[in-house]
């Protein structure tokens, strides 16, 4: 009785038997195929500048190979002239300093703000969490514009705020010294990261249980003490991620020092890695020079992005 | 004594919160000041922003600050450029994204995990570390200033997180689905179309929306390939007008206006897609 039943439905099985291998072959190729377009445009928009840059990098090539002059391979000369540079550590050792500086700023105050907005009644926290999400959304170059006007010299309010509360600040031009340059460039860099971490360790917070809080509580533990051995280590995935970004974010600080040098200070007292780049690149035309300093950017930022990556994938495989 | 006791417990968490309360308020309005002074101050004469003490309610104010800026024409010409390279990135995005996502979440293939760690990578580049390379590249191919050389720098740096936020509304739609579909007699992709597309809306709304941020706003990328007047983004011409109008005395209620023009749309996209973002970067790590 089986054999009368299947046999009817033998002829499109082995139709289909006869066209599997080949439909097979097409199931393993489709992935391929589907991700040809993504890695097409990145190969030709990252990866070959990439590799000309690696190139680059090992030769001698300056405003004479621009106007045709063949370039000349130098081997590692670029980076060695680096390494003995002063002004690079300088710029490097101030990049280092200014991410760290913001990156823990940034941590410190957004974690505070989490607090803050577990603390307080709903009303308030949806107007706090309106007033960062507004900082947040802010496109870079006009929140730039409004910070250089609300610092500017003449007549700005930070200034006339601190002269109203007894100092005198009248006429104090922020950007003219590198320390208040730095110090106005990381206030700008703290408020518009501090949104995404006070809302991301805010989300965190939620995966946080009540009842372990609760318990904790009953057996005496102070709020300070629920929040150091609970609620720390239970959110630390997050902070770490939250962290790592900070750190690569704040390494490529580019657009806002480019805006605060345009509107008058001497780059090369305020370089970060960025604008030092772009003003070997462009201003003085060592694309030899430039290239090796982006590599080693590159190298280093790589370094943080990996360990944010392999938890990334962690975090992923986990969910 | 047990009475004055639950009293006091009673108002102190009442005043402390109080308290909490006045400082979240505090710093809600620190965060939202500069937002606040940039539409005080495009509303606001020239005259009156040149007053040694600043007025801090637009009483008064007008629209004329935003009239003299659009009058330039300039403004048009960099919304017009903005609005196609950003056009152009978001459908190439979603539409890359949208294969490359199905590829990594429906199949399991040879180099899969090398290419979302490629991914992953990829996208923390910083644009610093590569722009003088493209800028070489673009010059070599004749593409600077050019809306397709510009679009192709941008469909590039933004494609990788597309395609990693997609993957995750992909993957949040069962295969069985498809599968159940599948049984009652479609093709694979017959399946996919009409079962998965669907469902997919609201995740490509959010990817498209991301990169539309990420090119309107992006700044670094274009100072470098964007160096002639008439081919100038929104974010260029912004930093063009403060800097035309420094050489000057700055005309800030005007530079504001500018600001306020180019934000506001970017807020509002922004608003929409904000939770989408975020869980995308932290990954798995915050859930719900």
């Amino acid at each position: 009785m089986t054999a009368v039943q299947t046999q009817p439905e033998a002829t499109p099985d082995s139709a289909q038997g006869t066209r599997s291998p080949h439909r097979a072959r097409r199931r393993l190729s489709a992935p391929y195929i589907l991700l040809i377009p993504s890695v097409a445009v990145l190969v030709a928009a990252m990866g070959y500048p990439l590799i000309w840059q690696v190139i680059t990098s090992l030769q001698e090539f300056g405003l004479a190979q621009q106007f045709g002059q063949p370039p000349k391979f130098v081997g590692l000369q670029n980076y060695t002239q680096l390494l003995f540079d002063s002004y690079t550590w300088a710029v490097v050792a101030r990049s280092l300093t200014f991410c760290l500086v913001c990156a823990g700023a940034t941590m410190a105050i957004g974690i505070a703000l989490a607090l803050l907005m577990k603390r307080v009644h709903k009303l308030i926290r949806n107007i706090l969490q309106t007033a960062l999400l507004l900082a947040w959304a802010m496109p870079l170059v006009a929140a730039m514009t409004v910070w250089i006007w609300l610092f500017d010299w003449r007549r700005s309010v930070v200034n006339w705020v601190l002269t109203e509360a007894g100092l005198n600040f009248q006429g104090y031009n922020w950007l003219a010294a590198p320390l208040t340059f730095y110090v106005v460039a990381a206030i700008i860099v703290t408020w518009m990261s501090v949104p995404f971490v006070a809302f991301s360790v805010y989300a965190g917070f939620s995966q946080v249980s009540e009842e372990v809080l609760e318990a904790a509580q009953m057996d005496g533990a102070t709020g300070l003490q629920r929040l150091l051995h609970i609620t720390i280590p239970m959110i630390r995935p997050v902070l770490a991620i939250v962290l790592l970004l900070q750190v690569i974010w704040d390494l490529r600080v580019f657009a806002q020092i480019k805006m605060l040098q345009d509107v008058g200070s001497v780059p090369s007292e305020t370089n970060l890695l960025g604008t030092y780049i772009y003003q070997l690149g462009t201003g003085s035309g060592d694309f030899g020079m430039s290239s090796a300093v982006s590599i080693f950017m590159l190298v280093l930022t790589l370094a943080v992005s990996w360990l944010y990556v392999r938890r990334m994938i962690r975090e992923d495989e986990a969910t | 004594m047990s009475t004055s006791m639950r009293i006091t417990q009673r108002r102190t968490p009442k005043i402390s919160s109080l308290m909490w309360g006045a400082l979240a308020l505090f710093v809600a309005a620190l965060w939202a000041f500069p937002v606040y002074w940039m539409l005080n101050s495009a509303l606001l004469p020239n005259v009156t922003l040149q007053s040694s003490t600043p007025t801090f309610i637009p009483f008064g104010g007008s629209l004329d600050n935003f009239v003299a800026v659009t009058a330039s024409g300039t403004f048009f010409s960099a919304l017009g450029v903005s609005l196609t390279v950003t056009s152009i990135t978001v459908v190439c995005c979603l539409s890359f994204a949208f294969l490359g996502a199905l590829a990594i979440s429906r199949f399991r293939f040879r180099g899969r995990k090398g290419f979302i760690l490629a991914l992953l990578l990829v996208q923390m580049l910083p644009a610093e570390g590569l722009f003088i390379a493209q800028y070489r590249m673009m010059a070599n191919a004749n593409l600077l200033n050019s809306v397709l050389g510009i679009s192709i720098l941008y469909i590039a740096a933004v494609v990788p997180f597309t395609i990693w936020m997609l993957r995750g509304f992909v993957t949040g739609i069962p295969v069985e689905l498809e599968e159940a579909a599948m049984v009652d007699g479609l093709t694979r992709t017959q399946a996919f179309l009409r079962i998965t597309f669907p469902l997919l809306a609201p995740g490509l709304v959010a990817s498209g929306v991301y990169a539309f941020l990420q090119a309107w706003n992006e700044f670094t990328i274009a100072l470098v390939v964007m160096t002639s007047d008439t081919s100038k983004t929104v974010p260029l011409w912004l930093r063009g007008f403060m800097q035309s109008s420094a050489t000057r005395e700055t005309d800030w209620g005007q530079v504001m206006a500018a600001s306020t023009l180019v934000s506001v749309p970017v807020i509002i996209f922004f608003l929409l897609v904000q939770g989408r973002m975020s869980s995308g970067l932290v990954g798995g790590a915050v859930k719900g």
